[in-house]
Parts: C-alpha cells; structure tokens; sequence
C-alpha cells in the first residue's frame, strides 16, 4: 500500500543548489531518456532524500498495514478465508520487507526507518488509521485500499530508481490477488443473508471516502508534485490516479447491488468520466496529523511489538557472534 | 456405520494442526523482526492447510453431513480431541518457541511413521505435510540454540517458556483405545515406539542451546477425550465467533 506525499519537505530540502550542475543535467538527461538509476550511480541529495522518504513511508504502510487485517485472523469465518487473509498479510509483510531493503541501498538502515516510525517522524498511510470493525472490512481493504493500492503502484513499476521499480513489479502481482479476494469476499456478502448485506455496505460507507484520500491531495495543493515528476519518481497525478480508480470502482460496486455514499456521483458523458462530490481534506489532514481514530492503536501495536522484541534481536546478535568466534577458533 | 475410531483418528490429526496454527496467527503483525513475523505465520498457514485436509477426511468418514469447516466452527471444546500443548498460550517469544520445538519434533517423528499408513488417506496427507513439518522442525530448533545461547535474558525466558510447556510433552506419547484399535489394523502410529528418537533429537538441541534436560513430569492429559485446559474454551469463541452469531451463513 502506498499514498503519496504526507510529509512537507522544506524548500531546503529539495534544493539542488549543493549539487555539481554538471551532474545535475547529466542524471536529468539519463531520467528523462528512462533510464534507471541505480544504487550506485550518482544521484542529486534531493532524488535520494525524496526516495528514502516515499520508500520508507511505503514499507511503514505495508508493516502498518499488517494490524487492521491481522485483527480479524483468529476471527476469519472459514478455514479458506483464514488460510488466504492470511497468506495475504504475510504478503504484505514481505512487500515491507523488500521495500526496506530497497530504501537500505540508498544508504538508511532498516533500524533508522523504524526509529522514524516510531518517533513519529516519518509517516504512514492515512487509511491504516481507521478501525476494522466487521468481518466486511476484510472485504473493503482488499478490493478499495488494496484496489487504490494497484492504481498508484502499477506506474511506479517505471519509477526512475531501479530496486524500487523492481520491488514493486512483484507488489502489484500480489496486490491484485490481493483487490480479487476482498471483491470475493464482498460478493459473498451482498448475494448472503440480509446481516451480511448490512455489513457489506456499512463497510463501503466507511471505506469509500478514506480510499479515495489515498491518492493524496487534490494536484493543485501537492507542492512536491512537479519535481517528483520530473524525476519520474512519480509518473501521473494524485487526481488522475483518483479519477481512474473511481472510474473502475463504481461499476464493481453497483455489480454488487450496493450504493455509494456520496451523493453527487453521477456518470459525466461529456468529460467521459465519473463526477464526484467534494474530498473533506479536513480530515484528510487531520489523519496525516496523527488525529486518526486509532492511530495511537497502531502506533503503541507497533512499538510493543519492537521494544518486546530487543531481547529476541539481542539473542540472535550475541549467538552469532559467539557462533563466529567458535568456528574462528 | 462410521469407523468411530479412523473418524477419531483424523479428528485428532486436524485438530492438533488447527489449533496451534491459530495459536501462530496471534502472531500476526507482532513479532520481533520481519522475518521472525513471516515464518510464524508460515507455519501457521502450514498447518491450517493440514487441518483442512485431515478434518474434510474426517467428516467424510462421519458421513454427517459436517465438513472441515462444520467440525472446525461447531464444536465445543468437549469435543476437540487436540493434545494440550498446542493450546497453550504463546506467552512470550521463549515460550511459543519451546511450544513449537517439543510440538514439531514429536509431529514429525509422528507423521513421518503415518506416511507408512494402510490407510492411503492418511498416508498422503502425512507425506504432504511431514516435508513442511521439516521446516517448523528446522526453524524451531534454530531458534531454541540461539536463544539457549544468546544472551542471559534470552536463556531465562527460554527456560521459563521450556518449563511452562515441558508438562505436557508426556501425552503426546500415551495411546488410548483409538491408537491402540489404529496401530492394530495398521493404519495407526505406536506412539509409544517415538519416545526413544524424540529424546535423542530434542536432547542434542537442549545440548547446544546450553539447557539441561528437564526432569519427567508426571504425565497431564486429557486433551484426546475432550477434557482440555482452560485456555481452550476462549481460543474457541474468538475463532467461531462469526459462525456461532450467524448461524447458517456462507461466508
């Protein structure tokens, strides 16, 4: 799971200004002809900055996002849905797994991301900060969030740094296993009993607004947006993506004889697109803010689970160690 | 007429599985270290895919109508036939770790022997899973040196998770009347006859993770007649919830 852009880089930051102009115009030229940079070409500090903060932000998503599905394992309905749910959220662990690793060959550790993580510092996806409250949830994850997922992720498969186009070429593979079971999932519940249609669409109530703020804020107030573009570190636009998603995502939910909250959804044949009510980004911020409902959830989840874990880490250390030293001697 | 004992036979083979991979899905999201997170639920994925083989086989034997899910969501725990050890609570690292150690040793020398069943059902199902239980051998056996060795914390916890777990080792090699009508008609494994081999394997592993060997406890049983701890009855409500607030549903 990605969402791009939660954190406001200074202008400090993102200048190029301590860069050799010469190298400068020799990597945008190798960018704009589709070249992929790799680990150990030269690369401006801003590019590697602005990697390390969407890559990590990404992998903090992916390992976030392991709680709110992970919450109804032991409670899946059925043998098959526990097995797949979860296979699904190991799959997520691994896709966090390799990103780290990607990030690391920009030269962070995987130690220094999670400190990020826990300090507050760096982010993760807004949407992880909403409660799974029914076993539908299990459903509207995996075909909206993991469906928004899909959208943004499928263009960074051409994403200008080599390691992380090439994790996310897997990613996708496994997210649209991923987008088919939660569809599944909702198609049992809407054709069920007349409880579990309830629950199909009190889910996509809740889900629907949160899913399409993934796609971040609205391109006029997405000030990293140009550069990144131009770096092909991003290829399409926040509102492009969001557009192509709802297109998709309508037709799927009326097959399913559900409605949409959102009043003014209406089909456009003008503009041959989907028209939709205002975003509350309100909220949207709010959550990137730390305001979510249950942010202090995920976030204390994931710190216990580090600071319960140092000793496990520290006895794995020390056995290696004294491992190397006796078949030294 | 149902073969009360091979139906009894498969319930037990599935039900060991189905609980302990539940146990392992606790897991899920709070282990130490990514990749520590990832083999657990490996594990636990492993053996609810064995569960739903041996407990599908043993609702066909029943002939009732009930398949893996029917015998998975709708018993109570007087009717779940598991050994005790896989009920136990995963406690710390120490203490899932020394449930999976005494657990998958004495599995594998268990389905290894049933590979060679005259009941071909049961043979393939413990030729499919024996190659898995390898694995949960190798990755519990690692884990048990390296904490053995680690670090003095480390070594308390993993004694205190040994010690907490160690008292139900000796049901897994007590047979009652099904075992003892199964080995008979040679379809069965003479848990009696994998004392010998499970000492030798887990004594090299207590060896080089610096931890003696445990006295024998006097044996606590019960779980194959459905008399099981506590800790059953709530693992039970939390994985049937859906199925029990929803009765009838298809999911």
């Amino acid at each position: 799971m990605y969402t791009t852009e939660l954190q406001k880089v200074s202008a400090l930051d993102n200048s190029l200004s301590a860069d050799p102009p010469e190298l400068v115009a020799a990597f945008e030229a190798r960018v704009a002809a589709d070249a992929f940079i790799e680990p150990k070409d030269w690369m401006p500090q801003a590019y590697r900055r602005t990697l390390v903060r969407q890559i990590s932000q990404h992998a903090h998503s992916e390992i976030v996002g392991t709680l709110p599905e992970g919450n109804w394992i032991t409670r899946a309905p059925s043998l098959r849905r526990k097995a797949v749910l979860l296979a699904k959220v190991q799959d997520e662990c691994g896709h966090g797994l390799y990103l780290y690793c990607a990030a690391e060959t920009l030269g962070t550790s995987r130690e220094q991301m999670i400190e990020a993580l826990h300090s507050g510092k760096a982010k993760y996806s807004t949407i992880f900060n909403y409660p799974t409250l029914t076993w539908a949830d299990m459903g509207a994850i995996g075909w909206l969030v993991d469906g928004a997922a899909i959208m943004n992720q499928v263009p960074l498969q051409r994403t200008s740094y080599g390691p992380y186009a090439r994790a996310m070429v897997r990613i996708c593979k496994e997210e649209s296993f991923h987008q088919r079971q939660g569809y599944e999932i909702m198609m049992t519940l809407a054709n069920g009993s007349a409880a579990q249609k309830r629950m199909a669409q009190d889910a996509l109530n809740r889900w629907w607004w949160p899913s399409i703020m993934m796609f971040g804020p609205p391109d006029d107030n997405s000030p990293n947006s140009a550069q990144s573009m131009r770096w092909r570190i991003k290829r399409e636009s926040n509102d492009d993506l969001r557009q192509r998603f709802i297109d998709v995502t309508v037709p799927q939910a009326l097959a399913l004889g559900l409605t949409l909250p959102d009043p003014e959804l209406k089909w456009n044949e003008a503009r041959d697109h989907y028209d939709y009510g205002p975003i509350d980004w309100e909220e949207f911020y709010a959550v990137v803010r730390g305001e979510g409902q249950v942010a202090k959830e995920r976030m204390s989840a994931r710190v216990k689970a580090w600071e319960d874990g140092a000793w496990v880490r520290e006895a794995a250390a020390a056995h290696a160690v004294k491992k190397a030293k006796r078949n030294a001697a | 007429m149902i073969d009360q004992p091979l139906f009894h036979y498969a319930l037990r083979l599935g039900d060991d599985s189905l609980i302990l991979g539940q146990r392992l899905s606790e897991w899920c999201g709070h282990a130490a270290a990514l990749e520590v997170d990832l083999s657990l639920t490996n594990i636990g994925l492993d053996l609810i895919g064995q569960a739903t083989s041996a407990l599908g086989y043993a609702g066909d034997l029943e002939g009732a109508g009930r398949d893996a899910d029917g015998l998975a969501f709708h018993r109570d725990a007087l009717d779940y036939e598991n050994c005790l050890l896989v009920e136990q609570p995963n406690g710390d690292f120490g203490q899932t770790i020394a449930r999976q150690f005494l657990f998958s040793n004495w599995h594998w020398l268990f389905l290894s022997a049933l590979a060679a069943s005259k009941d071909a059902t049961l043979a393939a199902m413990a030729a499919k899973s024996v190659k898995e239980v390898s694995y949960h051998v190798e990755f519990a056996n690692d884990w048990m040196v390296r904490l053995g060795d680690g670090t003095p914390e480390s070594h308390q916890r993993l004694s205190a998770g040994l010690d907490w777990n160690w008292r139900f080792v000796e049901e897994l090699f007590i047979g009652d009347d099904v075992d003892n009508e199964m080995v008979q008609r040679g379809i069965g494994v003479d848990k009696a006859s994998l004392r010998a081999a499970y000492d030798a394997r887990i004594i090299d592993v207590l060896n080089d993770a610096n931890l003696p060997v445990p006295k024998k406890h006097r044996a606590i049983t019960g779980g194959r007649r459905g008399h099981h701890s506590e800790h059953l009855g709530h693992l039970l409500s939390q994985m049937q919830f859906l199925q029990r607030a929803y009765p009838g549903a298809s999911w």
